[in-house]
């Protein structure tokens, strides 16, 4: 068995569980056997659209996210024989499988930009050194894998409704949360999103980001910031790309204010087109631009919008 | 109490990275204490110097890896254990390399990177965590010590929480932990007398690296000047829109 960790937003399966889903299948086929789900619910789960993608769909309600719990889930759903545990490369997704892929004593294969299986062995392409190299890895089952997002064509559900298995998990140590501080959520989400505009120190002030905000949503795309900025206290947390923030890879990424540090260029480097504007030309941002234009970015950015308004019209 | 920070040696993220035979060549590299990695060092300096005990750093990796060891020890921390292993190892099999090291020491709390400068992994604090049978807080930014337990701020995917623990337990650095400080000449001429026990590991990775490349994507670097923002606004977006066709 194939299984796969479904992530959700208490709605509805998110977009990268739905490109697990491929990889799962992909897996499946080639090991000549079925793919399992396990939904791990904080309240209200999307059992229908979950069930219609798999053979056995596990369910557990487990209250607040904790790692302990989450990965209790995983391991208990993967009792049933799981060849290869699939799941979407999230932050939190990386704690609990960490300690799923040691309970298993599994080969780990993070944040995957693709996978396949051969001759029992599954293999995968990843980033490494913080992203400036591609890895080709493999390991013998069982293997834990995690996909990256926006790497995979999303699954179509199967066509038939597989049946759904309650789990019950005995309690864990784990962590008890005190308290949570939801980032509200806008328009499209960062990693996901096809356009990217970041604002970094550069643009100096929380509210010149009501203009990036602008310049990002007429282009269909996200927000992101640098960790200055979010230091700063200018963005939130969840909008950080880099090293210790996110990894986006959009068509286009826009760099306003942003020096290109190496803990940033690890977030955005793999991006197809990427612009910057900055009013030093010797920052090293401009050496990782397609395009650019050296300017204040107070001035640039209010014509840009402008210019992108004409373009639309 | 014994605070016990997690370390590697990995490249300075602005050196040059070569290939040979298929695999990346660290030998004209500058090597250091990974960043991720130093505050961990340094959050168990500050705890150690707020409860009293012992900070001990833990290192895994080859030979040179003392170097980052002794960078730990010229920090501050007090003794070192340097579990050798050389080449690629996953984040299960360094786990289980140092489970045993971690296990005798039964610390009151274990710091590790929350992400890797070298193979990029995020996973090795779960994994750790799960030899020693003890909760993960992955991504810390706050962390107090209030008796048996502790309080700690971490991030999530979107926001943040708060979370009480009982120790032990691992936690994982995130950037805003703490500011690192530097080694001292003091710090550095009293890290050559500290001890450093050496460990040897013979396990081998459940991963196996294949090949490695680096393709740094050329870029075309077409770069306006932005004396006439509206003229280079407008020329920036023509191109995106005809050349690039992203807009
Ligand atoms: C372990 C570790 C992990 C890290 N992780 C991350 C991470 O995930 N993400 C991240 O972003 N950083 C990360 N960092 C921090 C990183 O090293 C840089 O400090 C940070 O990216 C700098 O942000 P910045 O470019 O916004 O600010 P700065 O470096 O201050 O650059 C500001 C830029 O704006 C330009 N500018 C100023 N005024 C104007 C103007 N009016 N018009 C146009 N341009 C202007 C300046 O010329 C400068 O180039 C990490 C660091 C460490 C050690």
């Amino acid at each position: 068995m194939i299984l796969v960790v479904l992530d959700h937003d208490g709605s509805k399966l998110r977009k990268a569980s739905l490109e697990a889903l491929t990889r799962a299948r992909k897996l499946a086929e080639a090991f000549g056997d079925g793919v399992a789900g396990v939904l791990l619910a904080e309240g209200q789960a999307p059992v229908e659209e979950a069930r219609a993608h798999v053979e056995t769909l596990y369910v557990a309600e487990l209250g607040p996210y904790t790692a302990e719990k989450w990965a209790a889930g995983i391991l208990e759903a993967a009792k049933a024989g799981a060849k290869a545990i699939v799941a979407p490369s999230s932050r939190q997704s990386r704690a609990y499988l960490g300690r799923v892929a040691y309970a298993l004593k599994a080969g780990l294969l993070e944040d995957t930009l693709e996978s396949w299986a051969e001759g029992g062995e599954v293999y995968a392409t990843r980033y490494a050194y913080l992203n400036r190299v591609t890895q080709k890895v493999k390991s013998a089952p069982p293997v834990v894998l995690t996909v990256k997002p926006n790497t995979t064509p999303l699954a179509e559900p199967r066509g038939q409704a597989g049946q759904v298995v309650p789990l019950s998990i005995p309690p864990v140590p784990t962590v008890e949360v005190l308290e949570r501080v939801q980032e509200e959520k806008k328009g499209v989400s960062l990693t996901e999103a096809d356009v990217v505009v970041t604002g970094g120190r550069g643009m100096g002030s929380a509210e010149a980001f009501k203009q990036v905000e602008e310049l990002a949503a007429l282009l269909g795309g996200a927000v992101g910031a640098t960790r200055a900025v979010v230091d700063a206290g200018w963005r939130p947390y969840g909008e950080q790309v880099g090293q210790t923030g996110k990894t986006v890879q959009p068509s286009l990424y826009i760099a306003l204010g942003v020096s290109g540090a190496v803990q940033h260029l690890a977030g955005m480097n793999k991006s197809k087109y990427i612009v910057a504007v900055n009013k030093d030309p010797e920052a090293p941002i401009f050496k990782h631009a397609d395009y650019g234009i050296v300017g204040d970015v107070h001035q640039v950015l209010p014509a840009l919008i402008q210019a992108v308004k004409k373009l639309k019209d | 109490m014994k605070f016990v920070a997690v370390i590697r040696q990995v490249p300075d993220g602005e050196s040059r990275l070569r290939i040979q035979g298929d695999r990346v060549d660290l030998s004209g590299a500058t090597l250091i204490l990974d960043q991720m990695d130093e505050y961990g060092v340094e959050e168990a300096l500050r705890l150690k110097e707020k409860h009293g005990g012992e900070a001990i750093v833990v290192g895994f990796g080859p030979e040179r890896t003392e170097e980052a060891i002794r960078t730990a020890l010229a920090m501050g921390m007090d003794r070192g254990i340097h579990v050798v292993h050389e080449g690629y190892a996953d984040p299960v099999t360094v786990a289980e390399a140092l489970a045993p090291v971690l296990k005798e020491e039964s610390p009151t709390l274990i710091l590790t990177g929350g992400q890797q400068a070298d193979w990029d992994s995020q996973a090795l604090g779960g994994a750790l965590a799960e030899a020693l049978g003890v909760p993960v807080v992955p991504w810390t930014t706050a962390l107090q010590l209030e008796g048996e337990t502790a309080k700690a701020k971490h991030d999530l995917d979107e926001g943040a929480e708060w979370v009480r623990v009982r120790l032990p337990a691992v936690f994982t650095t995130q950037q805003g932990l703490n500011e690192p400080r530097y080694p001292t000449l003091p710090g550095i001429m009293k890290a050559k007398k500290k001890e450093i026990k050496r460990v040897a590991f013979q396990g081998t990775s459940r991963v196996e690296i294949l090949q490695e490349s680096i393709q740094e994507k050329a870029r075309l670097q077409k770069i306006l000047e932005g004396k006439d923002p509206v003229a280079a606004a407008e020329e920036l977006v023509r191109l995106l829109h005809d050349e690039a066709k992203v807009i």
